[in-house]
C-alpha cells in the first residue's frame, strides 16, 4: 500500500512511456538475443568464445606484441626473442620491401613507377566516381593512361628502356591485374553481344572463342604464351613474354565476363528491346541506351567476382618464372640470412591481396545500392 | 606412312637448320648485346636466390658471373633469366638465355632429347635423408616403416620408391611440393625423415633454431650430377662454357687465386698457369676471346675452391663440405682437361 501512496498519479491517458523490460536493450538485451537465447546458442557462443580466445590472443602476440621489426638477419631476429621463432620477424619484410614492390626493377629509376601509380589513381578516379566534376574530359586523360604508363614504365623516347623482364613484384601483379581487368570489359561485352546477335557467322565465331577459352585453364594458356608461342613463332624472333602473358589474361578474363554479361542481357525483359525497336532506335542506339545499362547493372556481382579471380589469378605467373609477389617471396626465402620465414612472407602476400579484393568487393556493393532504382526488394 | 614420317622429318630438319643458322653466333650477339643472359632458377638457397637490393647471388650465379667476365671482362654484365624447373629448358632453346647455369641434373633425356649440351659438372649433388638426431637412427638401412617428407613430381620420389624396395623396406610418404612446406612438415614432426638432394638438406637444416639436433644420414642414392647447358649448334659457344668451368677448377688446382693471380701472372714458372692467364700462347683467340679472358674470371670471381666456400662452403649458413667437389687431388671428383 505504501507504493501507491507514494507513486505520482496521472489523469487518464497522460502515464509516460515505461521503459521497456530488462534484457531487451542496452548490452544485456542484445547478448541476450544474439548469444545466449537458447541453450543450443549458448554452448555455440561459449564454444566460439573459447576458439577466439585460444587463437587471436597467441596472433597477436607472434604478429604485433612480439614481433622483431629491425634485424639484419633471421639469427639476429630470433637472438633478440625470448625463445627462437617464437614471434614474427617482420624485419625480413621491412629490408626486402623494395624488391616485393618494385621487383628488379633498377632503382634509378623507381620514380617512374611511382609517377605510373599516382597517374593510375587519377585514371581510376572518374571511372569510379561519377560526382567528379569535368568528368567527360577526364576521359581523355583515362583514354591516354594506358599509353603513358606504358611508356614510363618500359622507357624509350628519352626515358631509359628497362626490359619488361625486370618487372615484379606488387608492381608486376598491379599491372597484370590493371590491364587484364580494364581490357578484358569491353572486349568482354563485344563477345556477349556478338553471341547473343542475329548475325550467324558472329555469333558462331563468338561462341567457339568463348567456348575454347573457357574449356582451357588459364595456367594451360599461361604454358602457351611463354613456351608454344616460341616455336611458333621464326626463331629468332623474341616477342616480350609481358606482353604475351597480358593477352592470355585478358582473353582468358574477356570469356568470362562474356558469359556474365550475357546472362545480364537475358535477364533483360524481351519488350525491353521491342520498346527500343518500335521507337525507330537503331542496333548500337537501342544496346547502349537501353539494354546495355540494365544489363550490366545486374551484372555487376558477377563482374567484380571475374575481376577479384583474375586478380588472384596474376599469381599463376610465377609458374613461368616470372617474380610477382609470390615469386619474390620464394626467391627471397632461398637467401640464407633469411631463409625459414616462410610465414611472414605468406602473412604479408595475403594481406595485400586481401586488401585489395575486399576493396572490389566493397566497391561493387556501393555500386549496386546507387544503382539500385526500386525494381526488386533489397 | 612412310612419307608421313620422311616428311615429318624434313620439316624438323628445316626447323633446325632455321634454328641454327639464326643463332650460330651466340658470342656475337652476347657482345653486340653486351649483357650474358643466364638462366638461373627462381631461388634455391646458397645457388641463386637475390639479396635485399635485387641482386643476385649464389654458386651458379658465382658461374654465370665468370662467364661474363670472359666474354665480356665484366663480371656483372649478366641478366638473370629467372626459370622454373618447367620452363627452364624452352627459355634456352627459344633464345631467351645464352647459357643454363641452374642447378640441373645431368641426364640422358636432357642431353639428346632436349638436346642440350652438358659442358661437365660444378656440382656433384645426390640425393640423402635428415632425422631428428633423437630417432637415434645412424644408418638408411634402419629406416624401415618411417613417413618421409618427400616433393611430388620429382625424380628424389622415384629414387626413394626404388632404395627401399630394394632393401625390402616399407615407408609411408608425406607429399609436400616445396621445400619449406617440408620445412615446417618435418619440424612439426609430421614425417620422421625428409629426403632430398643433400645440398638442399644442408641448407634446410641451417634455417632450423636447433641444426645440431638433426643429422644427415651417411647414405647418399642418387646421382645428381648438376652443371651448366646451352643450346644445340653453336660449337664454339659450347666451347667457351666448357673451358670458363674448367678454368676455375684448373686455378683451383694450381693455386691461382683471385687474390695473387696478379703475382702469379707476373712471376709464376709454370708454363701451364702462364697459358691459362693468356701470358703465352693464344688459346684466348682461338676461343674467340681476349687473352686475359681466365685471368678476369679468377680476379674477379675466384678459383672453383673461393667460389664454393663464398656461397656453399662449411662457414657458409648452408655448411656444406666439399666432399665429392673436392679437387680429384683431394680425393674428390673435380678434375679439369688440361689446358694445353
Amino acid at each position: 500500500m505504501t507504493e501507491s501512496a507514494t507513486a505520482p498519479r496521472y489523469a487518464p491517458g497522460t502515464h509516460p512511456d515505461l521503459p521497456p523490460p530488462r534484457r531487451t536493450t542496452g548490452v544485456a538485451g542484445w547478448m541476450y538475443k544474439n548469444l545466449f537465447s537458447s541453450p543450443l546458442n549458448i554452448a555455440l557462443t561459449v564454444i566460439g568464445a573459447f576458439v577466439l580466445y585460444s587463437i587471436v590472443p597467441p596472433m597477436l602476440e607472434w604478429a604485433f606484441l612480439k614481433s622483431i621489426w629491425t634485424a639484419e638477419s633471421r639469427v639476429e631476429c630470433w637472438d633478440k626473442m625470448e625463445v627462437p621463432e617464437e614471434a614474427a620477424c617482420w624485419a625480413f619484410i621491412k629490408g626486402r620491401l623494395n624488391i616485393f614492390i618494385y621487383g628488379f626493377y633498377p632503382e634509378a629509376e623507381r620514380w617512374r613507377v611511382n609517377v605510373s601509380f599516382v597517374l593510375l589513381i587519377f585514371a581510376v578516379l572518374p571511372v569510379l566516381y561519377d560526382r567528379l566534376p569535368q568528368r567527360k574530359r577526364w576521359f581523355w586523360y583515362v583514354a591516354a593512361f594506358p599509353f603513358l604508363a606504358g611508356w614510363l614504365l618500359v622507357g624509350g623516347f628519352g626515358l631509359t628502356p628497362v626490359d619488361t623482364d625486370q618487372f615484379g613484384g606488387f608492381m608486376l601483379t598491379l599491372i597484370i591485374g590493371v590491364t587484364g581487368i580494364s581490357f578484358s570489359l569491353p572486349i568482354g561485352i563485344a563477345l556477349a553481344l556478338g553471341r547473343t546477335s542475329d548475325l550467324p557467322a558472329l555469333r558462331i565465331l563468338c561462341v567457339l572463342f568463348i567456348e575454347f577459352i573457357r574449356g582451357v585453364p588459364l595456367i594451360a594458356l599461361l604454358f602457351v604464351a611463354s613456351t608454344m608461342l616460341n616455336y611458333f613463332l621464326p626463331p629468332g624472333t623474341t616477342f616480350d613474354l609481358l606482353m604475351r602473358v597480358l593477352i592470355m589474361v585478358t582473353l582468358f578474363s574477356a570469356a568470362y565476363i562474356a558469359e556474365v554479361v550475357r546472362g545480364g542481357l537475358q535477364g533483360i525483359p524481351k519488350g525491353q528491346v521491342e520498346a527500343a525497336d518500335s521507337l525507330g532506335l537503331p542496333y548500337w542506339k537501342a544496346q547502349r541506351l537501353i539494354v546495355l545499362p540494365q544489363a550490366l547493372k545486374i551484372s555487376i556481382p558477377g563482374i567484380v567476382n571475374t575481376f577479384i579471380g583474375l586478380y588472384k589469378d596474376t599469381t599463376l605467373v610465377l609458374i613461368i618464372g616470372m617474380l610477382d609477389p609470390l615469386g619474390i617471396g620464394n626467391a627471397s626465402l632461398a637467401d640464407a640470412v633469411w631463409a625459414g620465414l616462410a610465414r611472414e612472407v605468406y602473412l604479408f602476400i595475403a594481406v595485400f591481396f586481401f586488401l585489395c579484393c575486399f576493396g572490389m568487393s566493397r566497391y561493387s556493393l556501393y555500386l549496386e545500392r546507387k544503382l539500385h532504382t526500386g525494381h526488386e526488394e533489397i | 606412312m612412310k612419307t608421313t614420317t620422311s616428311a615429318t622429318a624434313g620439316a624438323i630438319a628445316l626447323a633446325l637448320g632455321l634454328a641454327g643458322s639464326a643463332q650460330a653466333g651466340t658470342l656475337e650477339d652476347v657482345q653486340a648485346r653486351g649483357v650474358l643472359n643466364c638462366v638461373v632458377s627462381t631461388g634455391v638457397a646458397g645457388f641463386a636466390y637475390p639479396d635485399d637490393a635485387g641482386k643476385w647471388h649464389g654458386f651458379d650465379v658465382d658461374f654465370c658471373r665468370a662467364t661474363a667476365a670472359a666474354v665480356l671482362g665484366d663480371p656483372e654484365a649478366i641478366k638473370a633469366v629467372t626459370s622454373t624447373g618447367k620452363t627452364r629448358f624452352t627459355k634456352l632453346n627459344a633464345g631467351e638465355g645464352d647459357v643454363l647455369w641452374r642447378n640441373t641434373t645431368i641426364t640422358f633425356s636432357r642431353d639428346v632429347g632436349v638436346k642440350l649440351r652438358f659442358h661437365g659438372v660444378n656440382y656433384y649433388d645426390g640425393q640423402g635423408f635428415m632425422v631428428p638426431k633423437s630417432l637415434g637412427i645412424s644408418s638408411a638401412k634402419e629406416l624401415d616403416g618411417a613417413s618421409v617428407c618427400i616433393q611430388t613430381g620429382t625424380t628424389t620420389e622415384l629414387n626413394l620408391a626404388d632404395y627401399f624396395h630394394s632393401n625390402g623396406m616399407k615407408y609411408e610418404a608425406v607429399t609436400i611440393e616445396t621445400n619449406n612446406e617440408a620445412r615446417q612438415n618435418y619440424l612439426a614432426g609430421r614425417c620422421d625423415v625428409y629426403t632430398t638432394d643433400a645440398s638442399g638438406l644442408a641448407s634446410t637444416r641451417s634455417t632450423f633454431t636447433d641444426p645440431e639436433n638433426h643429422v644427415v644420414l651417411p647414405e647418399i642414392i642418387s646421382k645428381e650430377p648438376l652443371g651448366p647447358a646451352t643450346r644445340h649448334g653453336d660449337d664454339q659457344w659450347s666451347d667457351i662454357v666448357t673451358w670458363v668451368l674448367n678454368a676455375t677448377v684448373t686455378a683451383e688446382e694450381k693455386g691461382v687465386t683471385s687474390a695473387n693471380v696478379d703475382d702469379m701472372m707476373a712471376n709464376s714458372k709454370d708454363p701451364e698457369v702462364l697459358r691459362l692467364l693468356g701470358v703465352e700462347g693464344n688459346q684466348g683467340s682461338e676461343l674467340g676471346l681476349s687473352a686475359d679472358w681466365a685471368y678476369n674470371i679468377i680476379k674477379s670471381v675466384g678459383n672453383y675452391g673461393e667460389i664454393f666456400e663464398r656461397n656453399i662452403g662449411v662457414n657458409t649458413p648452408i655448411g656444406l663440405a666439399r666432399g665429392l667437389n673436392a679437387l680429384w687431388t683431394d680425393g674428390g671428383l673435380q678434375y679439369s682437361p688440361p689446358f694445353r
